[in-house]
């Protein structure tokens, strides 16, 4: 799956995209594949504060727990609550319906922290290793 | 860097993640966790569990040693027999769990996990020192491979290249065989539940024996399982894993394991276990069911307004489709469908004791 190119990256694999001030955030395919079997998300609670590179939420695969951090600072707006019935959405469509919370982005300049999808895909090419 | 087994390139390039386990480089996952669990319950699966620790006890007095040092009777057991045992310390606190094969009342091999082998070892060896019992212990381990192949259709596979009747070995019964045309041994048994193998062979007929395994296997779509679904395999049965539910701060009676002490003979721990059968066992291992989401993880604490337990092991049971898992609990709460709660990342979780196997075939 390619990594969409309007989007913006971390190094921990988590993606946001930027629509009218809103980020939506979500993992990588990268990130579900190496999860794999994405049993269960914690959502986030609608209004939290979060900051860049913190904790955002965590989801859990079979075997392990992992931490989702944020790519942006600011509140939490929504939660895609499609994800308590269904995780393995995370897995099928990590872009799109797998998508976890929006967050209000509080400042622009932050963008400037995370990669472009050609950055990420370099980034990747130095993981596989 | 981890120690590998003969077939670690194979996974390696079978795209399997790699973990240490004990100290091993070993498979967690070739395809995913869920996938590789439902293909041991639904067909075949094929493990690569060569970590596994074998120590050879002969001699004239190799009986006397393992009576001394195993929770069971061996001598009651005839050769080609298999026992699941644990070693015990002193004060009955468990050293780890082991199967025992008796080839003979001269000649016996103990398969102990591979983070234990070198204690285990040292134990033995030490015990036989102490009372000049005429044996020999050897650790073998690096000169054995194991292979585990689990589910409903192994036993057709394996038929086709061994030169026996399968149906000669019943469960927890083994016979030193050609397989592949490799002499090594074969016992119906096995970690996940289901009708299956444990295979053994010399080290360097690792790779043959996995691919004649992987191609004679692929009518069944036979899949290569790592420790991952091997975990959940055995959590759903209700197994106990080393380090999980067990390890020297608890006792076979707490471990759900009164079951394989043979007290009308001597062991070491015996008095210990014995005095404690006799107080009460202050806590025990029970099993649980989530009422709520989330899943239980190992270390996660069990309340019912105060601290009542701990959880040893806790996944998704992907044949269940439900969380469940195990933990210690004070024995006043470990009666079935008592609700608890259990805490994850600080939040409370409901849930109640079940009955233990979660799964049975």
């Amino acid at each position: 799956m390619d990594n969409p190119k309007e989007l913006h990256y971390t190094k921990e694999h988590e993606w946001v995209k930027i629509e009218n001030g809103i980020g939506t955030v979500g993992i990588t395919d990268f990130a579900q594949h190496s999860l794999t079997d994405i049993v269960f998300v914690e959502l986030p609670e609608k209004g939290k504060q979060v900051e860049q590179f913190k904790q955002l939420t965590v989801l859990e695969s079979v075997k392990s727990v992992s931490d989702i951090y944020s790519p942006i600072s600011g509140e939490v707006t929504e939660v895609n609550e499609s994800l308590s019935d269904s995780p393995e959405q995370v897995n099928k469509s990590p872009f799109e319906n797998g998508w976890i919370a929006k967050i209000k982005l509080k400042d622009e300049k932050e963008l400037e922290n995370l990669m472009t999808a050609e950055q990420y895909n370099e980034y990747l090419k130095t993981k596989e290793h | 860097m981890g120690k590998k087994t003969a077939l670690f390139e194979t996974h390696k390039n079978l795209g399997a993640t790699i973990v240490d386990f004990g100290g091993w480089m070993m498979p967690v996952q070739y395809t995913t966790v869920i996938e590789e669990h439902n293909a041991t319950r639904n067909s075949v699966g094929l493990f690569d569990i060569s970590h596994m620790g074998e120590i050879l006890v002969t001699g004239k007095q190799a009986t006397e040693l393992l009576q001394k040092t195993m929770s069971r009777d061996v001598s009651k057991a005839n050769p080609g027999k298999m026992l699941l045992a644990v070693i015990c310390n002193k004060e009955g606190g468990i050293l780890d769990d082991l199967t025992i094969y008796k080839f003979s009342k001269e000649k016996f091999m103990l398969v102990v996990n591979g983070a234990n082998e070198e204690k285990d070892f040292n134990w033995i060896k030490k015990i036989k020192e102490e009372n000049n019992f005429e044996a020999e212990v050897k650790n073998s381990s690096s000169e054995f491979s194991k292979l585990d192949l689990q589910g409903p259709n192994s036993e057709k596979i394996l038929q086709k290249i061994v030169d026996f009747d399968l149906k000669e070995i019943g469960f927890y019964e083994f016979k030193q065989a050609k397989i592949d045309g490799i002499q090594g041994i074969v016992s119906r048994s096995g970690y996940t539940g289901e009708t299956g193998f444990e295979l053994y062979f010399p080290w360097d007929s690792a790779l043959q024996i996995w691919n004649k395994l992987m191609e004679t296997g692929k009518e069944f779509n036979i899949k290569p399982v790592g420790l991952g679904a091997r975990d959940t395999l055995r959590l759903e049965c209700a197994m106990n894993l080393y380090g999980n539910e067990m390890d020297k701060t608890k006792t076979p009676l707490q471990a759900r394991y009164g079951w394989i002490l043979d007290l009308e003979k001597d062991f070491i721990g015996k008095q210990a276990i014995l005095k404690q059968k006799e107080q009460g066992v202050k806590g025990k291992l029970v099993g649980f069911e989530l009422t709520e989401r989330g899943i239980a993880r190992h270390g996660y604490k069990v309340f019912k307004g105060e601290e009542i337990g701990e959880v040893t092991s806790g996944t998704l049971s992907p044949t269940l489709k439900k969380s469940l898992g195990l933990c210690y609990i004070k024995t006043e709460f470990a009666k079935t469908d008592t609700e608890i709660e259990i805490e994850i990342r600080g939040k409370k979780v409901k849930a109640k004791i079940v009955k233990i196997p979660f799964y049975k075939k």
